[in-house]
């Protein structure tokens, strides 16, 4: 029970694959100019990360090792595809704004990382929560980031207004620079957050 | 003839895809500590990054849209990065060992790099012609070039800076990222 919550939860600060392990940060930077995308964007991600964990989980046995990374990644690919034609059918507007960073969930880091580290040589149960707390993490950390960004760029939150309409925003937190700048910002907090809890310990 | 030169300049500065498409940022960060190391990933990267995307743009229109399994995309993407960069390292291993001991560690790395797949992609959603493609492609690249270059200049000189300790290393890379990506906006005007 204790390894299964470590397991959940350790996605979320400790191993946070954005913040401290640095994977996927391109879609992290590119789709979180809004709360909406990058909610789901990182809900897309946790998706195909608990499908192809389960699958790898449960096939890793049949796969030769020689061929492994070739079949993981046409796994993923697989699931990738799935969460683009569901994401086209229900939301045209989430499309429209993630373009093409859907197919490239194939090519985040995050997910080969996962089911090469972890999901080919864990059980269904264990990789299953390992999916979700990744993919947990993830989604956070890119809400965190979309948030910051909106929220300065133009002055909203879920397209909820937050300032009078003719107030100015800090309209560079919208655009490239401000999504390196916030993200440099974010994990040198948490740098210094860490190191702070490290002292006090 | 402007087509043409509209779509260089728009690779290399005004779309560069480091800066304003968000492309290849792991390789920019990772591979960008040494000046020579940066120009060997972005050699190699130019190199995978133009046949790949001849490639696909070929099985795309001749394949996936006759049969009409245009959703085969991504799978198919994949796949022939995937086949390409092992051959691509076969081929350089046996012609030229020279040019496999300069390119050569770079390559497995080059399958995960997103910025192959999404100049691919992104290709086919333009609607360039072949040639139109191959070009966007190899500018694209060149683009990847002056970015992680640059950068690899600027990471040099911030070693001996004396900067706070909690934006030591990455911290440190995204601002300075920041700035020249301010930089290059600057570029914007150049091309609607």
């Amino acid at each position: 029970m204790k390894e299964s919550l470590n397991i959940l939860t350790r996605g979320l600060v400790q191993e946070n694959p954005v913040t401290k392990m640095l994977l996927g940060l391109c879609p992290v930077l590119a789709v979180t100019t809004s709360a909406v995308n990058g909610l789901g964007m990182g809900l897309a991600t946790t998706f195909v990360l608990l499908g192809s964990n389960m699958v790898i989980s449960l096939t890793s046995k049949l796969i030769p090792d020689t061929v492994r990374i070739p079949s993981f990644v046409l796994i993923i690919a697989t699931f990738v595809t799935i969460v683009d034609m569901l994401i086209k059918a229900f939301s045209p507007e989430l499309n429209q704004s993630l373009g093409i960073f859907i197919p490239l969930i194939v090519v985040n880091c995050i997910i080969l990382g996962r089911a090469e580290a972890f999901a080919s040589r864990s059980g269904l149960w264990y990789s299953m929560l390992d999916a979700i707390g990744m993919g947990a993490g993830f989604t956070l950390s890119l809400l965190l980031l979309s948030s910051i960004r909106e929220i300065l760029g133009a002055g909203t939150i879920f397209n909820i207004p937050l300032v009078g309409e003719d107030a100015s925003t800090i309209l560079v937190f919208a655009l490239p620079p401000g999504a390196f700048a916030s993200l440099g910002a974010i994990i040198a907090l948490m740098n210094a957050l860490e190191k702070k809890k490290g002292a006090a310990a | 003839m402007t087509e043409y030169l509209l779509i260089i300049v728009s690779a290399v500065f005004v779309n560069n895809v480091v800066f304003a498409r968000f492309l290849g940022i792991c390789p920019y960060l990772g591979v960008s500590k040494k000046l020579d190391t940066a120009l060997g990933m972005g050699f190699a990267v130019t190199f995978v990054m133009t046949i790949s995307t001849a490639i696909t743009y070929v099985l795309y229109y001749g394949i996936l849209v006759p049969y009409k399994i245009e959703f085969m995309q991504t799978v198919m993407y994949i796949l022939v990065i995937a086949s390409l960069v092992q051959l691509v390292e076969i081929v350089l291993k046996k012609v030229s060992k020279s040019l496999y001991s300069a390119l050569g560690i770079y390559l497995p790395l080059i399958t995960t790099n997103c910025a192959i797949l999404g100049v691919a992609l992104l290709a086919i959603q333009e609607k360039y012609s072949l040639l139109l493609s191959v070009l966007f492609a190899f500018f694209s690249a060149v683009g990847f070039i002056l970015a992680i270059v640059i950068f690899a200049g600027i990471r040099e000189r911030l070693e001996d800076a004396d900067i706070p300790k909690p934006f030591k290393n990455v911290p440190i890379g995204l601002i300075s990222a920041a700035i020249l990506s301010l930089a290059f906006m600057g570029f914007s005007g150049l091309v609607k």
